[in-house]
């Protein structure tokens, strides 16, 4: 084709406006199949409130719930584990979970509502494996120290009995805590706490 | 006139039969490394052909597949032989590729002008990383389900945007039967991206040509035809020979499917024997041994700041690094057999870094080795693997290089 009598500058022009549209065009075309990825209304109708029966749990026991297809952790804890979670704060990363996710009504140091019941999601703050529960004080694997609490079997974190972690280990933060409250003695509604918290 | 005739009119059949086959000349001197290219794409293709069959019984659903993978196993007619030979597949495609690729850094395959070889092979190699681990959670085991779970949560560990990510790729809060299905077609798909990457790896090789175990250009020496002294035509001489590595390769590859399939616990690991359950992680997790090396790097890295996102850095950047090798390596010769002792004590220390890290990998980060912590080696190891890439810049100028000669030795 012959360049005479060509307007380049105005050729140059309209390829680049065809090109910068189209590119706008495919931006918007790409939304539907990217945003098709996100969890459907039923996995987010899925994540509705959980209520938990507690009236069965022993002293010293663990409860699972599912959660958001997540495992929940309701544990009992006995008088005499509550009352040596102060003595570990040296050990740990985070004894005042200030860095860790809970909410407002359990950041405190037995973090929970109440003293004795203690929830929280059972998924190892490192790379998401479910910790094994392990109440026992001194078991010949986790050492003498150990006053009991959960061990995670993937990467070696380890926590205590308020899923607070130790120093030192894989996990940076402490177990998260699910929003819940009390809807009786016997029954916590895990997933909402009635509040906005 | 022949049907050929008719078909080169309008198809360039013979053109591209005498480029890539007939008439492409290739160094006359290969040994038995270069068999690890033609057997990874024989790999390739028993991973597709296997795998169409498998997907013909499969069900990619989080209620059916652990079944649906036992029916295949127990019920139907030479179902068990066909999973067997997948699985094995994808071992054996990650043992020929990692040949392959040593064979690459010792001969100097990846330096000028083969750098778009090198890549284009570094992206094939990502894909199939890629495509291993959509595949493995589709038996829906235990192992599927906890291997998928820590390797989406690396994402989670990205700073910020980490937590909508790994729920935009699983689709859902947890590992669940959304997150299944999806990985069921990207896993179908990858197979054919590699196809293609394959075809795109071979025009670039054909284009500059092969290296070969001197690392000397044929092409430099070529006769009164502009034909390389040094080069014969790939068909029939490099397939006639390939055909015999296939040969030896199948020994191997048909002993472990019908003799030992799981190898032990390495290609097929127990706890994959049970199906997934959401509520209970394993005793011992780890990834199948092909990924092992990473995973120990990964896990050699402490947190910092709150945050296990360098050790997730640190994994990748293994792996990136490779992208950089062409530019690295500043040796005024290819091959290895040319090179000094700098150079060859690095790529052993190298290799060796490499399958401990491998076997780190495997086993629980706080088993005592020598009275050290298995962290603690892997942070050793980590280490060295970084320094053959880091250093290289430097020893391979300083490295005393032999006379390479002018023409191909036998």
């Amino acid at each position: 084709m012959p360049e005479e009598g060509v307007n380049l500058q105005k050729r140059r022009f309209l390829t680049t406006t065809t090109a910068v549209v189209g590119a706008v065009g495919a931006g918007f075309a790409a939304v539907p199949f990217i945003a098709n990825w996100q969890p459907s209304q039923r996995a987010r109708a899925a994540g509705a409130p959980e209520e938990a029966d507690i009236s069965g749990l022993a002293a010293g026991g663990l409860l699972r719930v599912k959660w958001r297809g997540k495992v929940c952790w309701i544990v009992r804890r006995t008088p005499q584990q509550v009352s040596e979670l102060q003595a570990l704060d040296s050990q740990l990363a985070d004894p005042n979970s200030l860095a860790s996710r809970q909410p407002v009504y359990c950041t405190n140091p037995h973090r929970s509502i109440k003293p004795d019941y203690f929830v929280a999601i059972g998924i190892c703050t490192h790379l998401g494996c479910s910790p094994t529960f392990r109440p026992e004080v001194g078991p010949a694997d986790l050492g003498a120290d150990w006053q009991g609490g959960f061990y995670c079997p993937c990467h070696g974190s380890k926590f205590d009995m308020a899923g607070r972690v130790y120093a030192g280990v894989p996990a940076p933060t402490n177990l998260e805590i699910p929003p819940h409250r009390y809807l009786s003695d016997d029954v916590i509604l895990i997933g909402t706490d009635g509040g906005d918290a | 006139m022949s049907l050929i005739n008719w078909v080169d009119r309008r198809f360039p059949a013979t053109k591209v039969w005498n480029e890539h086959l007939a008439e492409y000349y290739a160094p006359k001197n290969f040994n038995f490394w270069y068999f690890f290219g033609s057997l990874a794409l024989l790999v390739l293709v028993n991973q597709i052909v296997t795998g169409v069959w498998l997907a013909m019984a499969y069900k990619p659903s989080a209620a059916e597949a652990f079944a649906s993978v036992e029916y295949i196993m127990r019920d139907m007619d030479y179902g068990w032989l066909i999973r067997y030979l997948h699985s094995t597949g994808a071992s054996a495609f990650f043992v020929v590729v990692y040949l392959h690729m040593f064979r690459g850094l010792i001969y100097g395959s990846y330096r000028e002008p083969r750098e778009l070889v090198w890549i284009i092979g570094l992206v094939i190699y990502l894909i199939m990383m890629a495509t291993a681990f959509f595949g493995y959670l589709l038996p829906w085991g235990q192992m599927s389900y906890w291997g998928a779970q820590v390797i989406v949560n690396l994402f989670a560990a990205v700073p910020f945007v980490g937590e909508d990510l790994s729920v935009w790729i699983r689709g859902d809060y947890v590992i669940s039967d959304a997150t299944l299905n999806r990985f069921f077609a990207l896993h179908f798909l990858l197979p054919f991206v590699l196809a293609a990457l394959v075809f795109i790896h071979i025009v670039a090789l054909h284009k500059v040509g092969s290296n070969n175990p001197d690392g000397i250009e044929i092409k430099q020496n070529k006769d009164e035809q502009g034909i390389p002294k040094d080069g014969i035509r790939f068909h029939p001489y490099y397939t006639v020979k390939d055909t015999v590595g296939v040969g030896v390769f199948l020994i191997f590859f048909t002993a472990v499917v019908f003799f030992w399939p799981d190898v032990g616990g390495l290609f097929l690991e127990a706890p994959n024997f049970e199906p997934a359950n959401p509520l209970k992680t394993p005793e011992h997790i780890a990834p199948v041994w092909y990924f092992t090396p990473f995973y120990a790097m990964l896990r050699a890295i402490p947190p910092m700041f709150g945050s296990q996102f360098p050790g997730v850095l640190v994994m990748f950047a293994s792996i990136l690094i490779l992208f950089a090798l062409p530019w690295l390596d500043r040796s005024p010769v290819k091959s290895i057999r040319y090179k000094g002792g700098i150079f060859k004590f690095a790529i052993t220390l190298f290799a060796i870094s490499f399958v401990i890290l491998g076997y780190l990998g495997m086993i629980p980060s706080t088993r005592v080795i020598l009275g050290l912590e298995a962290s603690f080696w892997a942070q050793i190891f980590t280490g060295l693997y970084f320094l053959f890439f880091i250093l290289m810049p430097w020893y391979s100028r300083l490295n005393q290089a032999q006379p390479v000669p002018e023409r191909v030795t036998a």
